[in-house]
């Protein structure tokens, strides 16, 4: 079944035009990556997805149902999404109790103590960090709050927008391995933007490279181990990151 | 004495009523390292004290009238002098500290959330709500204070309560600025994407997430501008449109005392002194307050 | 030869309610005309080094060194007024992001003028035809039309290029870079780095690279410090890194995904397992 369809998916941004005919077909449970550099218009169509960047043409079917332009609460429960900046995406005046809990208020969800101490402890949060505010967290555990909170009303698929490019690179480890069991566990779908090949290479089964608004290349992720990417402009990022690498 | 400080510095709070208190507590003590924003909060202190107590504190009626006491100097019967009428001016400054506070609160009551609510909605919106709010708001901004305040004071008549009112009227939008700005940078950070990605109602974005972060700048504005409406409270009360005889306020007092300023300078000056005092601890206090309170530079201590 | 640089146990503490805090703990090293690189994950002390060399760390913060000697100069004795005429002209420093570091309000060619000016009279047609050399170092194509541009105006990669550009034109004799690609993208990353490393190279410069990219600062520098809770941890060969012997620099390569990952989790740093001692 597939999870995630785009096609022919034009974003804009007032004038600009950000995105030019994406076409994307996710399977439930799939790992996606999209990868591109800035400017490439990859997060912007996380954007779209989500409901954050309203001004699109096309379609996004999120398990087989035509999305509208706006947020709704049935999506909401459907989809949700993990942002770069651990620093930036919580609220500095809310404890973690209060910004896990947002979400079973707005839906209505009782049992909230349990449910709030459950999610803590499926992204490895002790509970002593539940009263806590943003600012006595580090960067790994502010992006677990994160994920926690995203995870709050159970969705099936997961929109990450570079979740670990602001965390150093044994948090980074950390973060990846979450993610990964977490998948595992709830049978998640993500959708994943990333700069970072090797990353793409740990988490996920598909990548699309991304550039200047266009998708160049779809390909597997076992493409992209054995260093077979078609398209030059992949087959240059790709190496890039290998000399990087060494 | 050390357990409760434990308890409010306890690094893993069990329970939200202790979270809140810790971060109080936390930002009580930042401004307590803090010289004159600890002088700023005695003073503040002290006028509240003195309303609260004001017949105890009081060594006369402030308004019984004694004409063959009239005008006499500070002395140990009557610490501040006597005015035209044979008031003593001690139990007159020390009741009209109640009238102060009394403005300055209900304006901070009337005007602040008024102002928060208008500039969040314009901040957040943006569009044609933001060019008709804030297009009101800019022709208020225009008119000087003062000039307003005396307008819709002349137009209501005379009196305390309408003082009251016109100055609410006229500090709102300043109020109304601040907030918008303060939205705006907040509306697109992610924490507030990340809760409407959950499904919240704009009222809600914005009552329970939005408004929240406003609230420190504007305690810290309107802090800032008390000293300017007890200053435009004395205003019109030195031109007579504000608190009506007898009642002890004052502006109004040394607008009396002003006929008799070269040779009984004390009628005029002592509530000069007052005003003057209690502004600068609302100054003091509010530049404290904005050092611990700026989201920019506190809280990460 | 005298050595460039010469640090002895270099301390930076700063002061919290709840007792000091030192985040630079007993730091030595020297400094040939060479390329060293900083490692360390955030909060490793790596940024305040580079700032203590400076001297540009803030109040309340405090620097204390045995010895902390530049080119025969004891910089721990100079007073701010005397540390000016070393920054900038003798000591450079590329920070992370340009946005933050250029003018917003000046060209970038009256930038990169001021720059020069403010360590050497010369006259103008003079100084123009530096700034557009030096531009023209830094590979930007047409340097007399980048010269006008305001920084607003241009990419992140050329606001880099721009800063390193006004760093370099009094010719210093060291460069600090902290941190000075982590904003840009991969592909311009490998630009700036190179045109970084060409000039240290042709003109002599010793280079501090402080960086949390343990491959980028093995692959652009001659030296490696990896630096933890503000001590040295592992001092090495660039080339040697992959046999480091620290468990926290080893456990910190195991723990960077590989382009072709084959594991099913990472390895996790175990931070106790040197903490105690």
């Amino acid at each position: 079944m597939t999870a995630l369809s785009l096609k022919n998916l034009d974003i804009f941004y007032g004038e600009a035009h950000i995105t030019h005919d994406v076409n994307l077909e996710i399977a439930d449970g799939e790992s996606f990556a999209l990868v591109g550099e800035s400017g490439s218009g990859k997060s912007t169509v996380l954007k779209a997805i989500a409901g954050l960047a309203p001004e699109w043409t096309g379609e996004i079917n999120v398990f087989g149902k035509p999305r509208s332009h706006g947020i709704d609460r049935a999506f909401s429960r459907q989809c949700q999404m993990v942002f770069q900046d651990p620093y930036g995406s919580l609220h500095p005046r809310k404890t973690v109790d209060a910004t896990l809990g947002e979400a079973l208020t707005i839906h209505g969800i009782g049992d909230r103590s349990a449910r709030i101490e459950e999610v803590m402890s499926s992204v490895g949060l002790d509970r002593k960090f539940r009263f806590r505010f943003p600012h006595q967290l580090s960067g790994g555990q502010r992006q677990r709050v994160a994920i926690a909170r995203a995870l709050m009303l159970k969705p099936k698929v997961l929109l990450l927008d570079e979740p670990t490019s602001a965390l150093d690179v044994s948090v980074q480890a950390e973060i990846l391995n979450l993610l990964k069991r977490l998948r595992q566990e709830q049978n998640l779908t993500f959708l994943m933007v990333t700069h970072n090949l090797p990353v793409v290479s740990f988490l996920c089964d598909r990548l699309a490279v991304m550039r200047q608004g266009r998708i160049v290349e779809v390909a597997d992720v076992a493409d992209l181990k054995r260093g077979d990417l078609k398209d030059p402009y992949s087959r240059e990022l790709m190496h890039i990151s290998a000399a990087h690498a060494n | 004495m050390t357990t409760l400080r434990d308890w409010l510095i306890d690094d893993s709070p069990a329970s939200p009523m202790q979270a809140r208190l810790g971060r109080f507590y936390r930002i009580f003590g930042a401004l307590m390292h803090n010289p004159l924003a600890v002088v700023g909060a005695i003073i503040i202190l002290v006028l509240v004290l003195t309303a609260l107590f004001a017949p105890w504190i009081a060594t006369h009626d402030p308004l019984r009238q004694a004409l063959g006491e009239r005008l006499l100097p500070p002395s140990a019967a009557h610490w501040m002098g006597t005015d035209e009428l044979g008031r003593d001016i001690w139990s007159r400054v020390v009741y009209g500290a109640r009238i102060t506070l009394a403005i300055v609160t209900l304006v901070a009551v009337l005007a602040a959330p008024a102002g928060l609510v208008i500039g969040v909605a314009a901040g957040y919106f943006g569009g044609w709500v933001d060019r008709i709010l804030m297009g009101i708001t800019d022709i208020f901004l225009s008119l000087p204070k003062l000039i307003l305040a005396l307008a819709f004071v002349a137009a209501l008549g005379p009196g305390i309560e309408n003082a009251i009112i016109a100055i609410a009227i006229t500090s709102w939008p300043g109020y109304a600025r601040v907030a918008r700005a303060e939205t705006m940078t907040f509306k697109n950070s992610e924490f507030i994407s990340a809760v409407r990605l959950l499904g919240a109602s704009s009222l809600r974005v914005n009552l329970g997430h939005v408004l929240p972060l406003c609230t420190s700048s504007m305690i810290v504005r309107v802090t800032l501008d008390m000293a300017g409406i007890i200053l435009t409270a004395a205003g019109l009360g030195f031109i007579g449109l504000g608190a009506q005889p007898p009642l002890p306020e004052w502006g109004a007092m040394i607008s009396r005392g002003r006929s008799f300023i070269l040779d009984q300078w004390w009628v005029a000056t002592m509530p000069g002194f007052a005003i003057i005092l209690v502004s600068l601890g609302f100054c003091f206090l509010g530049d404290g307050l904005r050092d611990v309170l700026d989201p920019k530079s506190g809280e990460q201590r | 030869m005298n050595p460039l640089l010469e640090i002895e146990n270099l301390r930076v503490t700063f002061p919290t309610p709840r007792g000091d805090l030192e985040v630079v703990r007993g730091l030595s090293f020297t400094l040939g005309r060479e390329r060293l690189g900083i490692v360390g994950e955030s909060g490793s002390g790596k940024s305040m080094t580079g700032r203590s060399i400076l001297k540009l760390v803030r109040a309340p913060g405090r620097v204390t060194a045995d010895k902390l000697t530049f080119d025969g100069i004891d910089l721990l004795t100079r007073s701010e007024r005397q540390m000016r005429p070393i920054r900038g002209a003798r000591i450079s420093m590329v920070m992370q992001d340009p946005k933050f570091s250029l003018n917003p309000v000046m060209t970038i060619g009256e930038q990169i003028a001021e720059a020069l000016l403010t360590h050497q009279r010369l006259p103008r047609r003079e100084v123009n035809n530096r700034v557009l050399t030096m531009l023209e170092s830094v590979r930007i194509a047409d340097p007399e039309r980048v010269a006008k541009l305001y920084p607003h105006e241009v990419s992140g990669g050329m606001g880099q290029r721009v800063m390193i550009a006004m760093m370099l034109i009094p010719e210093p004799d060291l460069l600090i870079a902290d941190e000075p690609t982590s904003a840009l993208d991969v592909s311009v990353q490998a630009q700036v780095l190179d045109i970084i490393d060409e000039l240290v190279k042709r003109k002599g410069m010793g280079l501090i690279f402080i960086s949390h990219d343990l491959n980028l600062v093995s692959s652009y520098c001659d030296r490696i410090l990896v630096m933890n809770t503000g001590e040295v941890v592992e001092e090495c060969k660039a080339g040697e890194l992959m046999n480091a012997k620290h468990p926290y620099t080893r456990g910190l390569i195991a723990s960077i995904p590989r382009l072709d990952e084959t594991r099913t989790e990472l390895p996790v740093l175990d931070r106790s397992a040197w903490a105690k001692k």
